[in-house]
């Protein structure tokens, strides 16, 4: 089916779990009782997202995103919500920069094991595309650093520019 | 469909275009982003190697011979412009670095300095963002009222809200002819004929149809025209004002520098001639130069016969991405009454994606908002892929573009679509 799509590297950027991922997205939902927020947008390509994580004793019991985007950026969100959710705040963080990291060398990250994230490696390939995996990724990070209240904060975005 | 039908001989134009031979990803180039920037024919690109090698020197200010001609050369342009757009006189054509710097031209050179707090202007919610901001900062600036007429589903424009919205505080109604995300033609001569009626005037973004349609400004009823030369065969950074004479008198530059001034003393100066005072310093000189050669291509094909073409291949298209399953077509379903833009979604595939698996065909659209966030906002979608034609696409080439976006669907639908819907539109 890839080489339908006419090849191209298309299948090394829509990898099989990708896919799979954005056509079921894990954790796409609404927490009960979230004690953090952020809410990421990249108006340019019309992504949107919402994050929402619980955080008890400096761990995060349990993560949620919601919004719209492209296959990239939801796969991204999902395959980032199952990675962080019972990991403690720092190693959550410390993911966030593993895949950033990821996403401007194209390379798996030494040290941490990101698991089938590292399926997104292919993005690195496609320069456009990187703020579409990214987005899901600042947002998260926004949500965590900022602690509880952020209803006041601007979305965190990706978009290099916006016309 | 077959090119033999064609209003005019598609093959030998595709010859002109150098580009038109480039492979994308192994596959021929399908250029499809003709609303963005139109590809430029050897007619043009060659002029820009002419002019460096025959003619280069800075204009309106050497006896020296290279000067006079590079001057002759860049002042005939406006007589090419004026005929094609059929204005009054040369001097009424402004250059400019493209539709944005045209609209902003007016904003600041006349609205700055003609309208006060409470006057309004009048714009639509189909207007690109170089039509909107300029707007919202004189907004800020001075306390003008912004009033939008609204759009339809199809695309088009809540006429009578536009009887409504245009009244006796209005100063000015500035709108697209062609929308560059839907296709829509505006009935400009009929909101026109509301404005002036209440002693407005009116400026018409042309980017969309000045390169794909013939334009006249008086059956429009336009005071001032905007449009970018980069949309219709000729170089990026090039572009036209066409203003009547007494409002270009009535304007103040926006740039001082040299070419624009008659005296400086250390004291004060006084501006040049029209529309010189509108063109301080040395200008894109290759860049108009080489436009001409882009009105001359056009002009030899004739603006009937692109838009003729233009109908044919929108009308061709708008069946063809209508049989693909899942596809949704914006904007008014008559061909007649649209320019050759075709925006469409595709259920459970993000416009991003679309665009992605086009580009692996070969297929160049844009994907996005286009420019014109209120249009999404008000068609509740968060973006289109675009498909956009020009005089060198081919009915063969919207076979191409139908045919990836049925790839598009089968690769991303797979076994699990209902799944994939959630995740597109879910949330
Ligand atoms: C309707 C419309 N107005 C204005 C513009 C801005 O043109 P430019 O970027 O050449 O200044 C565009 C081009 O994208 C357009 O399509």
């Amino acid at each position: 089916m890839v080489g339908d799509a006419g090849g191209a590297g298309l299948d090394e950027l829509y990898r099989e779990i990708i896919l799979e991922h954005y056509r079921s997205p894990r954790r796409k939902r609404h927490l009960e009782a979230p004690n953090r927020h952020a809410d990421g947008s990249n108006p340019l390509c019309g992504d949107q997202i919402e994050v929402e994580a619980q955080v008890d004793d400096g761990r995060v019991a349990d993560v949620g995103f919601t919004g719209q985007g492209c296959s990239i950026s939801q796969a991204s969100a999902s395959l980032m919500s199952d990675y962080v959710v019972g990991k403690p705040v720092g190693d959550a963080l410390a993911a966030v920069g593993a895949f950033q990291q990821m996403m401007t060398t194209g390379e798996a990250p030494a040290g941490v094991d990101l698991g089938d994230i590292e399926a997104l490696l292919g993005v690195a390939k496609f320069p456009v595309r990187v703020k579409c995996a990214s987005l899901g990724w600042k947002t998260l990070e926004q949500a965590l650093k900022r602690g509880g209240d952020a209803s006041e904060a601007t979305p965190v975005t990706t978009d290099e520019r916006s016309m | 469909m077959t090119l033999e039908r064609r209003v005019f001989d598609i093959r030998s134009i595709r010859r002109d275009f150098p580009i038109l031979k480039r492979e994308v990803h192994g596959k021929p180039l399908v250029y499809l982003d003709n609303a963005a920037t139109s590809q430029k024919p050897v007619q043009v690109i060659a002029e820009i190697t002419r002019y460096y090698r025959d003619t280069n020197a800075n204009i309106h200010r050497g006896v020296h011979t290279l000067s006079q001609e590079a001057t002759q050369q860049y002042e005939d342009v406006r007589e090419q412009v004026r005929a094609l757009i059929g204005g009054g006189r040369p001097e009424e054509v402004v250059y400019t670095s493209g539709t944005t710097m045209s609209l902003n031209l007016v904003a600041r050179g006349w609205a700055r300095h003609r309208l006060r707090a409470g006057d309004e202007v009048v714009l639509t919610e189909i207007e690109h963002h170089s039509n909107i901001v300029p707007w919202q900062q004189l907004r800020d600036e001075v306390g003008i009222v912004l009033r939008f007429i609204p759009m339809l589903a199809d695309g088009t424009l809540d006429m009578e809200a536009a009887r409504r919205l245009i009244g006796p505080r209005t100063r000015l109604l500035s709108v697209t002819h062609v929308s560059n995300a839907l296709g829509t033609i505006v009935p400009v001569r009929e909101l026109a004929d509301l404005a002036h009626a209440q002693g407005a005037l009116v400026c018409v973004d042309g980017a969309q149809s000045v390169p794909h349609m013939p334009v006249d400004v008086t059956e429009l009823g336009a005071d001032f025209l905007a449009f970018s030369g980069h949309k219709m065969l000729g170089p990026t950074g090039t572009g036209v004002l066409w203003a009547r004479h007494e409002i270009l008198e009535e304007m103040e530059p926006l740039f001082g520098g040299g070419d624009m001034i008659l005296t400086v003393t250390l004291e004060e100066s006084t501006w040049n001639e029209i529309p010189y005072r509108f063109e301080a310093g040395t200008p894109n000189i290759e860049g108009v130069i080489a436009l001409g050669k882009a009105i001359d291509y056009l002009t030899a094909l004739g603006m009937d016969a692109v838009r003729t073409h233009e109908v044919e291949l929108l009308d061709y298209a708008l069946r063809r991405l209508g049989d693909v399953p899942g596809v949704t077509l914006f904007g008014p379903p008559d061909a007649q009454r649209r320019g050759g833009v075709v925006s469409f979604d595709l259920e459970g595939v993000h416009p991003h994606d679309i665009g992605q698996v086009l580009d692996s065909h070969g297929v160049a659209v844009r994907t996005g908002h286009h420019c014109a966030q209120p249009v999404m906002a008000a068609l509740r979608v968060p973006a289109t892929a675009r498909a956009s034609f020009y005089i060198y696409n081919t009915p063969e080439e919207v076979d191409a573009l139908a045919e990836a976006v049925s790839d598009a669907a089968r690769f991303f639908g797979g076994p699990t679509t209902g799944a994939a819907r959630g995740a597109a539109h879910g949330g």
